[in-house]
């Protein structure tokens, strides 16, 4: 490629991905950039605005943008004025041949992705809203700002998915970012080559080993890889692909989005020169051409993994691919307001008055016309009453289900007491609950229900029985009830069982070990069946295996922590991924 | 309109594409619900169903397209028609409505025609998207983000066949059959278990992950975005041949013989699986009529129930609190007992 500029790594693939969305936007879909409000963000932004032809429509769209903003509708002062309906473009089709910013992209609701990447896929948007129908063409590119930071849910998939690439300049300074090699020219002479580049074969099937091999299960991708290589060898001036910009696609495109670190390949690594002429017949050579382009492309993807994605893949887990905090739920009393819809104000729903008369304007001259000559100024009929839609983040509980029995039970106690006075003092933020559940001797105890008051859950858990039997099965049903009484109240409920799981009294309360253990196994069964978070810590001095065989019934991750400090505690349970309720 | 891309072309999913083709010879069956990963064409697969399906007849002035074979008139407009003389009849693409993320409630069942209210003070009523789709399908693309008003009426309406609108001081009900082909990704919510019950059948779809098919995948999808005409004239051919197999199935549904022996299967089949109300058994021996139709057959075997049986009972089983295995699999298993030599 050309010479390197003294520009940080990050920066200068961003570039890349900047110049190759300019040569085909509608075709890449988009970017996804990491990267917080500020300079190097405002640099590279500016960057891309210069590489697109002028004229070509920049919108942006905020992140809770209502349907008929987004999509279009009635224009309801031109549909008055006019005496005839007028309808209104709405964002996208504005945007049409353009780009659509997305600031605090993170923040957006899967409804908003959906209709985004409904727009990304048709490269037109529908709407059937008071009573226009109609359809304009909307092929528009998205740059989603991501600004979540670590433990925010990223952005809903359903758009990512959809976008090319996806960028990270949140480590990178400002000193570091050098322009770019192309130009808007050079941008434009790539558009018109665009539609004339082939692409070989073996790249295509290369690509597709790439991705399977880094474990990026969607196929969206892959077809993006191959999008990604033409408007590369289309930027570069050539008429086919070239393994540079395979190479490059599979940086750009595959790397952000590994699941997996590539195995070594199947086979075992030959000699250099290969035995000229073996024994057994040697793979058409074709199919080992691939076979070596796969090498180096997984190579080329390999080298671009972010430090910190690789080292989680290291530890087998994925960064960053959490559920989302707190559900949404839909509920008619409280939360943030997502647009009305028809309906009578009643159970608590709020009448939307703008939109109320916004509703019956149209109809005013029809109703005047039939009504009783009278002093009524503005006819407004029942179906024209319009109630708002709101939408909460439904808030998390965490159920703290702690074994009391035995010796090691007051040191337990006072550590998930620590724990729960930090989650406590935190969640202030996050207006999350905890509760507590304490089993010991012949049963369990709901020792806290579920609450957000600091104050009550020091006075209650202040004093702690301990010592006596394990009836685990037992706190596990008390468990379960609790949680499911919290799902019902609309939080999404997380169990956090801290034990040893050494079972001694089963749910009868009876003593005896055997009983006991497929009590609590059983239990755990249903726990796992009932779709609840959950998180085995396991406080014994030693992992013990029935505590492991515990979580792993409750589907649920298994950490061992022998000396399970409040502070460590409360931080397994803020990685947790929360389930959707 | 954009071409769509060739249902013959979609690469593997052959549950997927069998279900929407049994769903499309017998509108009874009650539609399809496609439910899976990312990327794996749900929306292509019924998309590209339009293209397929071979126009219908009729009546021209009916705002509903209704059936000029109907002998009673099903709505104001074919009275109206019928009673005038010899009404004209004409051929007409089969119905395939998308329905749009945030549809509003008035689009959806129709209301007061606004253009006429505005322009000539007259009430006159503009039928909706559900009038739209009457004798054809009505597609709704992420099913589990609608909301949950539209759902109530659209389980509502699905089930008596019929739309009634009051509103305004006018009355207008009219006939409103549909196949509802629903689609959607589990992980963004699960569906309530009303509007489960209401699709006939549900398939599964995933990531394949054979790299031979997903070069297949990918290939295809790039030829046709590359060049829509050329790709969907390569395909014509063998898309021509789907349809003619459509067309004979549905000629020949009627005609397919369901033994007892069959019935006694299926019935035996549902009692495995412990399924809820008659409606499995009703679904599953529907939806292996017509499997059989489309293999040309003249009488459901066991191999039409064995093929029919997941899609058709996968989504009404029970859940055990204490067996969280894959519903298909316990299909699966339930039909290897069923079915032991």
């Amino acid at each position: 490629m050309s010479e390197a500029p003294p520009a940080d790594p990050a920066w200068a693939d961003a570039v890349w991905a900047a110049t190759l969305l300019a040569v085909d936007p509608q075709g890449l879909g988009g970017i996804v950039l990491r990267a917080g409000a500020g300079p190097v963000r405002d640099r590279w932004t500016k960057l891309l605005h210069g590489l697109l032809p002028a004229a070509t429509p920049w919108r942006r769209m905020p992140a809770h943008i209502a349907d008929e903003r987004l999509l279009g509708g009635l224009d309801l002062a031109a549909t008055l004025q006019a005496g005839k309906p007028v309808a209104q473009r709405g964002l996208l089709a504005e945007c049409d041949g353009g780009l659509l910013l997305l600031p605090m992209a993170e923040r957006i609701g899967a409804d908003t992705a959906a209709r985004l990447a409904r727009a990304l896929d048709d490269g037109e948007v529908g709407t059937e809203r008071d009573g226009i129908a109609q359809r304009w063409p909307a092929r528009v590119a998205v740059v989603a700002y991501d600004e979540g930071r670590d433990d925010d849910p990223p952005l809903p998939v359903a758009l990512s998915d959809r976008l090319a690439f996806h960028a990270d300049l949140s480590a990178v300074g400002l000193g570091a970012c050098g322009d770019a090699d192309h130009d808007a020219v050079a941008v434009l002479a790539a558009r018109a080559r665009l539609p004339s580049v082939t692409l070989d074969e073996s790249y295509a099937q290369a690509l597709c080993a790439t991705a399977l091999r880094m474990g990026v299960a969607s196929l969206r991708a892959s077809l993006l890889t191959l999008r990604v290589a033409r408007a590369a060898a289309a930027l570069h001036g050539r008429r086919e692909v070239t393994e540079d910009d395979a190479r490059l696609a599979a940086r750009l495109v595959l790397a952000p989005r590994a699941t997996t670190l590539p195995p070594p390949p199947e086979a075992p690594p030959e000699e250099p020169p290969p035995p000229p002429e073996s024994e057994s017949p040697p793979p058409p050579a074709e199919e080992q051409q691939v076979q070596e382009l796969e090498e180096r492309l997984v190579e080329a993807a390999q080298a671009a993994l972010p430090a910190q994605l690789l080292a989680a893949l290291l530890n087998g887990e994925v960064a960053r691919s959490g559920g989302r905090v707190g559900a949404l739920s839909a509920s008619p009393r409280s939360g943030r307001p997502v647009g009305s819809r028809a309906g009578l104000p009643r159970g608590g729903a709020r009448l939307n008055l703008i939109d109320t008369l916004r509703a019956a304007a149209p109809w005013q001259r029809l109703r005047a016309a039939e009504a009783p000559a009278g002093p009524q100024r503005i006819h407004v009929r029942g179906s024209d009453l319009r109630i708002a839609r709101l939408q909460q983040r439904a808030a998390t509980a965490t159920l703290f289900v702690i074994d009391a029995s035995g010796s090691s039970a007051l040191h337990r106690m006072a550590e998930a007491k620590g724990a729960v006075n930090l989650l406590l003092a935190e969640c202030y933020v996050r207006r999350d609950q905890v509760g507590v559940i304490a089993f010991r001797g012949k049963g369990a105890q709901l020792l806290l229900p579920p609450t957000r008051s600091l104050v009550r859950a020091k006075r209650s858990l202040a004093e702690l029985p301990g010592g006596g039997g394990t009836p685990l099965a037992s706190g596990l049903q008390a468990a379960l009830a609790t949680a499911l009484q919290v799902r019902r109240s609309g939080a999404v409920p997380v169990v956090v069982l801290l034990t040893d799981g050494r079972a001694n009294v089963s749910l009868d309360g009876a003593p005896g070990r055997a009983q006991a253990e497929a009590d609590a196994l059983q239990l755990a069964k249903q726990l796992r069946a009932a779709r609840l978070g959950a998180l085995v810590v396991d406080t014994s001095p030693q992992p013990s295996p029935s505590a492991r065989a515990l979580a792993q019934a409750m589907g649920a991750p298994y950490r061992a922590l022998p000396h399970a400090g409040a502070a460590e505690l409360s931080a397994a349970v803020r990685a947790l991924p929360r389930q959707a309720a | 309109m954009a071409l769509a891309f060739p249902f013959s072309a979609i690469v593997g999913q052959d549950e997927m594409k069998l279900a929407i083709l049994a769903a499309a010879v017998d509108p009874r069956i009650g539609g399809v619900l496609v439910f899976g990963d990312r990327g794996t064409g749900k929306s292509t697969a019924v998309r590209a169903l339009a293209a397929l399906l071979p126009p219908m007849r009729a009546l021209v002035g009916c705002r509903y397209a209704c059936d000029p074979a109907d002998r009673a008139p099903r709505c104001d407009d074919c009275a109206m028609l019928k009673a005038a003389a010899r009404p004209k009849t004409h051929l007409v693409p089969v119905p395939v409505v998308d329905m749009p993320l945030g549809a509003t409630e008035d689009r959806v069942v129709g209301a007061l025609d606004l253009e006429r209210a505005l322009t000539q003070g007259v009430k006159a009523f503009e039928p909706g998207l559900l009038a739209r789709a009457h004798r054809g399908f009505l597609y709704i693309d992420e099913v589990n983000l609608l909301e949950d008003h539209l759902v109530d009426l659209l389980i509502d309406v699905a089930a008596s066949g019929e739309n009634v609108v009051e509103r305004e001081g006018l009355s207008v009900r009219h006939p409103a059959r549909f196949v509802l082909v629903g689609s959607g990704n589990p992980e963004e919510g699960e569906l309530r278990p009303q509007l489960l019950d209401r699709f006939g059948l549900a398939v599964e779809v995933r990531t394949p992950t054979d790299l031979a098919q997903r070069v297949l995948v990918v290939r295809r999808r790039d030829a046709f975005e590359r060049d829509p005409e050329a790709f969907c004239a390569e395909w014509h051919d063998e898309d021509e041949r789907v349809r003619k197999r459509l067309v004979a199935a549905r000629k020949h549904l009627d005609q397919v013989q369901v033994a007892d022996a069959a019935l006694e299967q299926a019935a035996r089949l549902c009692m495995a699986l412990g399924t809820d109300g008659l409606r499995g058994e009703l679904t599953l021996m529907r939806a292996a009529r017509a499997l059989a139709a489309l293999d040309g057959d003249r009488a459901v075997t066991d191999a039409h129930l064995k093929r029919a049986a997941r899609p058709a009972l996968r989504h009404r089983l029970r859940r055990d609190p204490l067996d969280d295995t894959d519903a298909g699999v316990r299909v699966e298993r339930a039909l290897q007992e069923v079915f032991a030599p």
